[in-house]
């Protein structure tokens, strides 16, 4: 499984406490990756790439990555130009606020995280159609309106709009993914969502690997 | 749209499915990833694992089939049976399940579902129900369980009294209050068997259904008594169920998932197209 083959690009997997990471780390050595969970920052900093996985609530997973010094790297990293894949909460971190918590979330994209409109079931659980309309890399492979699985109160809401790569209806429709530059973050979990999931892991791997030839490394 | 869900159910005792595909040519039909595999092909929307397990010192088994299924499956994985403290949450969470489902214990002690959501999330608690219609309602408060909260207690108007220890002890519990008890405390989800109908493969309890899943804002997956695919559009149209459980038709051979997902599909249910 860990063939320490050069071309297997190694991508970290953040680890703050937030949920199920065995599947995500699976999925990523599934499609050609050398996956290593880790909350160690310069473990983090020396990948090729970086998944920000995450469940559970707003808060707790604000303080989590506070306490390992991870939400300023998670920062700087980005800012770096390092190929980054947020799932779940790891697309909801990264907006300003949350109506889930208090805690300021990572403020990357200006934007807060919204709770569904009373009247539907509570979480959205299951497999919804998700609306691509990006041309990111990562995505652009997927064919459109394809059914991703969903486990989510609360949705992102980022003001700019040009960088919602896709969106999926559920009483509202809302933002299901952002993709801009070497940021792409989903809503549903990919590694969750069977073949077509694992689709996305193996764009993200390429997309990793590609930008391992463009960059200084 | 979001879709209603199909969920095959396997029992694993001691590590190894009991009553597994039996009709198709697997290499083994009592290895829990080869099934898993199977239904993942089939085009099962999530899998449930329930440890039936009698003894609680080869629990640890669960674990190792938990890491294994996880390793080759890529579709959502519950696991419930046995679970009785937050730290055997915890276990299930880190082998790889992606719910874990609480059914005797949760009654014991309420506040395992409490804790249990707020550290790990309400979306992978499940609360099992397991439901037996009242024959004599006056009789109903018989049953005496010191642990259990008075407001949650069988009176009048109970039709369905919960049952625990895998259905073989009544609590005086009224189904109804203990499914909003547990959408309040947390869980994020309900599975919702009845006793009743399980097994006679006659159809879902579908007034229980529907009123177990119109009083809860959380998802509520309807089990037990499954024999048809007709059964399934039932209990999704009529008992308003947002995803359908079953075992026996779908491990004995006499349905595909495929067949099941096309017969919902054509009347206009919407579920997960095969690829």
């Amino acid at each position: 499984m860990n063939e320490s083959s050069s071309d297997r690009p190694k991508i970290a997997v953040i680890d703050y406490q937030a949920g199920n990471l065995r599947s995500v780390e699976k999925a990523l050595v599934r499609t050609g990756a050398d996956a290593l969970v880790t909350s160690n920052p310069s473990a983090i900093e020396s990948c090729d790439g970086i998944v920000f996985p995450g469940q559970g609530a707003c808060d707790s997973s604000m303080i989590n990555l506070k306490n390992r010094s991870l939400d300023k790297l998670i920062l700087q990293l980005i800012a770096a130009k390092k190929p980054f894949m947020g799932v779940c909460l790891g697309l909801q971190l990264l907006l300003e606020t949350s109506e889930e918590g208090e805690e300021k979330c990572l403020g990357l994209i200006a934007g807060t995280v919204k709770r569904f409109p009373e009247g539907k079931k509570i979480p959205h659980m299951g497999w919804n159609e998700v609306n691509i309309k990006s041309d990111h890399p990562v995505l652009a492979t997927l064919p459109n309106n394809s059914h991703f699985y969903f486990v989510h109160s609360y949705y992102a809401d980022p003001t700019d709009k040009n960088i919602i790569a896709a969106t999926t209806k559920y009483g509202v429709e809302f933002c299901s993914a952002v993709a801009f530059q070497n940021v792409v973050a989903v809503q549903f979990h990919p590694e969750k969502s069977g073949d077509i999931g694992l689709e996305i892991y193996k764009n993200f791997v390429e997309f990793t690997k590609a930008s391992m030839g463009t960059s200084s490394q | 749209m979001l879709t209603k869900r199909i969920i095959p159910c396997l029992d694993v005792d001691n590590g190894r499915v009991v009553k597994g595909v039996g009709f198709i040519n697997l290499r083994d039909a009592g290895d829990p990833s080869e099934l898993a595999k199977f239904y993942d092909r089939e085009g099962a929307d999530e899998l449930i694992f329930l440890d039936i397990t009698a003894s609680s010192d080869n629990r640890d088994t669960m674990v190792e089939v938990v890491k294994e299924v996880s390793e080759e499956v890529f579709i959502p994985l519950t696991v419930g049976g046995g679970i009785r403290q937050v730290s055997d949450v915890r276990k299930m969470l880190e082998a790889g399940a992606d719910k874990v489902s609480l059914n005797t214990a949760a009654l014991g002690d309420p506040n395992l579902v409490k804790e249990s959501a707020r550290f790990f999330g309400s979306q992978c608690i499940v609360v099992a129900i397991d439901a037996k219609r009242i024959s004599d309602p006056s009789n109903s408060d018989s049953y005496h369980n010191a642990s259990v909260n008075e407001t949650l207690k069988s009176d009048g108007n109970t039709i369905w009294e919960v049952y625990t220890h895998g259905g073989r002890q009544p609590t005086g519990v009224d189904v109804i209050k203990w499914s909003r008890e547990v959408a309040e405390l947390g869980a994020g989800e309900i599975l919702l068997t009845s006793m009743d109908t399980d097994g006679h493969e006659s159809g879902y309890d579908l007034e229980l259904l529907q009123l177990v899943s119109t009083s809860v804002s959380i998802p509520v997956i309807a089990s037990g008594g499954a024999g048809n695919l007709e059964h399934l559009r039932q209990a999704i149209e009529v008992g308003r169920a947002d995803a359908v459980l079953a075992a026996s038709i779908f491990h004995f051979g006499t349905f595909s998932i495929s067949q099941a997902k096309e017969y919902l599909l054509d009347r206009n249910i919407p579920i997960r197209p095969m690829r």
